[in-house]
């Protein structure tokens, strides 16, 4: 993995994108969008994230072990959220023997 | 050990073979511990998804308790800091004299974060919305009003005339502050982490120690900054900016 | 290979405290952890030698109620954190990883030294805690209880723990990009020892589950210091929220306990089969598939916890599911030994305990993820028999095992084999004396974590005691031989056993560099097929 130099003029783009995103999502959480409020603010954060993990942590040009190493905490994460929060949304959809 | 020269061959420990192998493996030391870390802050993030979804009513109420102009300028600000660091990884990699100076400059930016959220913290003191004895959660969007039953009067800023209802909305919100705390506490520890490291590389680029061949360790705690820009990117909406519509 | 010992090695190329406290070798710091994980074993060991002395009377008329639960805790708390989840991979692991993939150390020597440090610390601030009045939790510190009701010093554990937590995840790390990045030139991943592939997913166990242990450390102590209400129902918190964070780790945490373990038997019973193992990728695979669906299967320690009844379904088919691949594993051991040249030297007699013990205790954990027979069982002496079939039949086995089939590699020295054999036999037949009238109790309702019972459950009470005496014997006469043969020994050759692996292509001890430069690997693993039966062994007669 031979190291990889990026051009100061992505970063400088990359920075205006996330400016860009940060003043969007204030905006955007003072409208009423409904229940795609929370959506749309998680949406946003997971983009401008991406955009720091590939350019200004150089993931985009890393190897595919870096990616896994990635996906799997992401993923690990969710499991940890999904599978805790499914209990909590799940109470009472079947009931206990005897009640 | 053979002796090498700065210019000709870069340096590497010993068990490894070659400085490529050194910077691959220092390289994924890093994402490897980056991972624990994302599990880690992921504890943080699952309390607050199972606690939101339990008390939406409160969490909103005490978001709006938070100030989004402090929040969003230091969320300009850390970003920025994260611009810096990938400058200061980019003068290392291509042995340009700017090293120093954007270490400087990330720290300078990660120093006034942390200078913005102390004067955060010492508002909700002054606020009374510490979790704890003297805990007072008010909406000031409630003037005073006559109670249900019509016989009393119920104070401004008070949620609820109901005392049950009220007590739980208190306990609520004080759970709302205690994961504000914990969280933004907790990345703040972490940056108050970085800034450490950042020092220790501002003295050693000064001494030269980093050159287009070794410059692995700019890159790590580059790594290490940059997650810790990616919580506050996530922290931000999910404290600051709940329910801002109503 | 030269069969005397070489005049320099790890052991003797520089003296003195400091060239040990301050060493960067992994073989010196897999040293330095044997001696801390076996103080911190004894520690635990005592504390249990306690309970089964209380539990011999019906009456609880040893120790005060109150007391009780804090020996039971600190048991709990000592052998779990400090011996069973460092053990194997601290020990045997910091030793043997870099040598089986013909590597001069691991990728990060001070990283590995600081992990001692942090087990040391955390130990420390551990026994700290005993001295001033220990805790009464149990090892599970569920809350309200621990957050708000208990009177005894939970903040010092609780740092202790996540010092030690810090230990586990530096060596982890060091273990995943070793393993990534060092091997030698010809060593591709399906050519790895099978004790490679199960460091490897311990290592992924620790990264993805200890974090998320930290951070339920972090949140208890808050709330305990600072009054906050995350996990106390009077401040709108959720005691079940604990549980899910508490278990999100610990139930991994006991395949890291395993795993390594697994890894120790397929070294074992390949050398003492003089046969390659049976279903290679379908071990090394299983290796995986455990790590990962370990995940998935947490609730199962909280059926009746006011946990949803669809969530207890999800978790208990899951549950089912992950016994799968360890099976796979005891399927490919035992077919690795069907028609081998089987010989019954020590290390084969801990691998023979283990596939018995550990069949047991896989069973029985399959009866416990029904929910039905959970629901049951839950909270009874059936549990900590189930547990104690796999931590103590199969870990600690794996352990002794380990410990002696590289012994004259560690040191050089062959430990006195008759002496082995005895303590091996000695070791069974306790622990199954301790053991096994354990799963009877459980069944007929004797609950846990009680310091008296009903008299009808004495007679059971007595045998596990009395088979407690006996494994404690087992254990002691084992501690006293390989530190005495390290001196007084015969000298062993660099490989008595005849076993295939780079480690023993190495004198014994070792240099310190291990390989002069990295040995090119052209075989599959366990060639034994291709490698005459040494000459006699080393244990002729």
């Amino acid at each position: 993995m031979s190291q990889h130099v990026v051009s100061p003029k992505i970063y400088f783009a990359v920075f205006a994108s996330l400016m860009l995103l940060t003043a969007l999502t204030v905006w955007a959480a003072f409208q009423d969008l409904g229940p795609f409020n929370l959506a749309v603010a998680l949406g946003i954060a997971t983009l401008k994230a991406t955009l720091v993990v590939l350019y200004f942590m150089h993931v985009r040009y890393n190897p595919k072990l870096i990616w896994l190493v990635i996906g799997l905490a992401v993923a690990w994460f969710g499991v940890f959220l999904v599978v805790t929060l499914s209990d909590y949304l799940s109470r009472g959809w079947i009931p206990f023997p005897g009640k | 050990m053979p002796a090498e020269s700065h210019a000709a061959a870069a340096i590497h420990a010993h068990q490894f073979e070659d400085a490529e192998q050194q910077r691959d493996a220092v390289t994924l030391g890093m994402w490897a511990f980056l991972l624990t870390e994302v599990l880690f802050f992921g504890g943080l993030f699952t309390a607050y998804t199972i606690y939101r979804w339990s008390f939406p009513a409160a969490f909103a109420l005490s978001s709006h308790h938070l100030d989004v102009l402090l929040g969003g300028v230091n969320t300009v600000i850390l970003i920025g800091s994260s611009l810096t660091m990938a400058l200061a990884v980019h003068a290392a990699q291509v042995g340009g004299r700017g090293v120093v100076g954007y270490l400087l400059l990330t720290m300078l930016l990660g120093s006034a974060f942390l200078g913005i959220k102390a004067v955060e913290y010492d508002h909700k003191f002054a606020e009374r919305l510490i979790p704890g004895a003297s805990f007072l959660m008010r909406d000031e969007s409630r003037p005073a009003h006559l109670d249900p039953a019509g016989d009393a009067v119920v104070a401004a800023g008070i949620a609820s005339a109901d005392p049950g209802v009220e007590a739980d909305l208190q306990h609520h919100a004080q759970i709302f502050f205690s994961l504000y705390f914990a969280m933004t506490g907790m990345h703040a520890l972490h940056m108050v982490v970085g800034l450490g490291l950042l020092a220790w590389l501002v003295l050693a680029a000064r001494r030269g120690r980093f050159s287009p061949a070794y410059s692995t360790p700019v890159e790590i705690v580059g790594l290490y900054w940059h997650f810790v820009d990616i919580v506050w990117i996530f922290l931000f909406p999910l404290l600051y900016l709940i329910d801002r519509h109503a | 290979m030269s069969d005397r010992t070489p005049a320099t090695h790890y052991l003797n190329v520089s003296y003195g405290i400091r060239s040990w406290l301050f060493t960067r070798d992994h073989k010196r710091i897999a040293l330095l952890y044997l001696a801390s994980v076996t103080l911190m074993f004894l520690v635990g060991g005592s504390f249990a030698a306690m309970v089964r002395l209380e539990l011999l009377t019906p009456a609880g008329d040893l120790f005060q109620a109150d007391t009780y639960n804090k020996i039971f805790t600190l048991h709990g708390i000592v052998m779990v954190f400090f011996f069973l989840i460092p053990g194997i991979p601290a020990v045997l692991g910091n030793f043997l990883v870099p040598m089986m993939i013909g590597a001069k150390d691991l990728a990060f020597p001070r990283l590995n030294l600081l992990s001692w440090y942090l087990f040391n610390l955390g130990a420390l601030f551990t026994l700290f805690n005993i001295v001033i009045g220990g805790v009464d939790t149990g090892w599970t510190f569920y809350t309200p209880y621990s957050t708000t009701w208990t009177t005894t010093n939970i903040v010092p554990v609780a740092l202790g723990i996540f010092v030690t937590g810090f230990s586990s995840i530096l060596t982890g790390l060091n273990f995943i990009v070793t393993i990534h990045k060092m091997r030698a030139p010809g060593l591709t991943w399906f050519r790895l020892p099978l004790f490679i592939w199960a460091h490897y997913a311990t290592s992924v166990i620790i990264m993805l589950g200890t974090p998320v242990l930290a951070i339920t450390i972090v949140l208890l102590a808050l709330e305990r210091v600072f009054h906050l209400g995350f996990f106390d129902p009077a401040l709108g918190g959720d005691p079940v929220l604990f549980q899910h964070f508490f278990w999100f780790y610990s139930h991994p945490a006991v395949y890291i306990m395993i795993l390594p373990a697994m890894g120790v038997i397929s070294e074992i019973v390949t050398c003492f089969s003089r046969k390659r193992i049976y279903g290679y990728p379908f071990v090394a695979a299983s290796s995986l598939a455990i790590a990962l669906l370990g995940f998935l299967v947490w609730g199962h320690h909280m059926f009746v916890s006011s946990q949803s009844v669809f969530a207890g379904l999800v978790f208990s088919v899951l549950s089912f599911l992950v016994a799968i691949p360890s099976a796979v594993k005891v399927f490919n051991w035992t077919a690795t030994l069907y028609k081998g040249s089987i010989s019954f030297e020590t290390p084969m007699l801990y691998v023979f305990g283990f596939l018995g013990l550990f069949t047991i205790g896989g069973l029985t954990g399959l009866m416990l993820a029904c929910l039905g027979i959970d629901v049951h069982v839950h909270d009874t002496y059936f549990i900590v028999a189930h547990f104690h079939y796999i931590m103590v039949g199969g870990t600690v086995m794996g352990y002794l095992g380990g410990l002696h089939f590289w012994w004259p590699k560690i040191s050089g020295r062959l430990y006195p084999e008759g002496w082995g054999r005895l303590s091996a036999l000695i070791i069974f037949v306790g622990f199954n004396l301790t053991f096994f009238p354990q799963f009877i109790l459980g069944y007929l309702g004797m609950p846990r974590r009680y310091h008296a019972y009903p008299e009808e459950f004495q007679v059971l009470n007595v045998m596990s005691t009395a088979g407690a005496s006996i494994l404690g014997v087992g254990y002691l006469i084992p501690l006293v031989y390989l530190v005495w043969c390290m001196r007084d020994g015969k000298v062993a050759s660099s490989n008595p056993f005849g076993a295939t692996g780079l480690e023993w292509q190495t004198p014994a001890p070792p240099p310190t560099e291990n390989f002069p430069s990295p040995p090119r690997v052209t075989e599959e693993a366990y060639a034994y097929d291709k490698i005459p039966i040494p000459g006699g062994g080393a244990y002729a007669g």
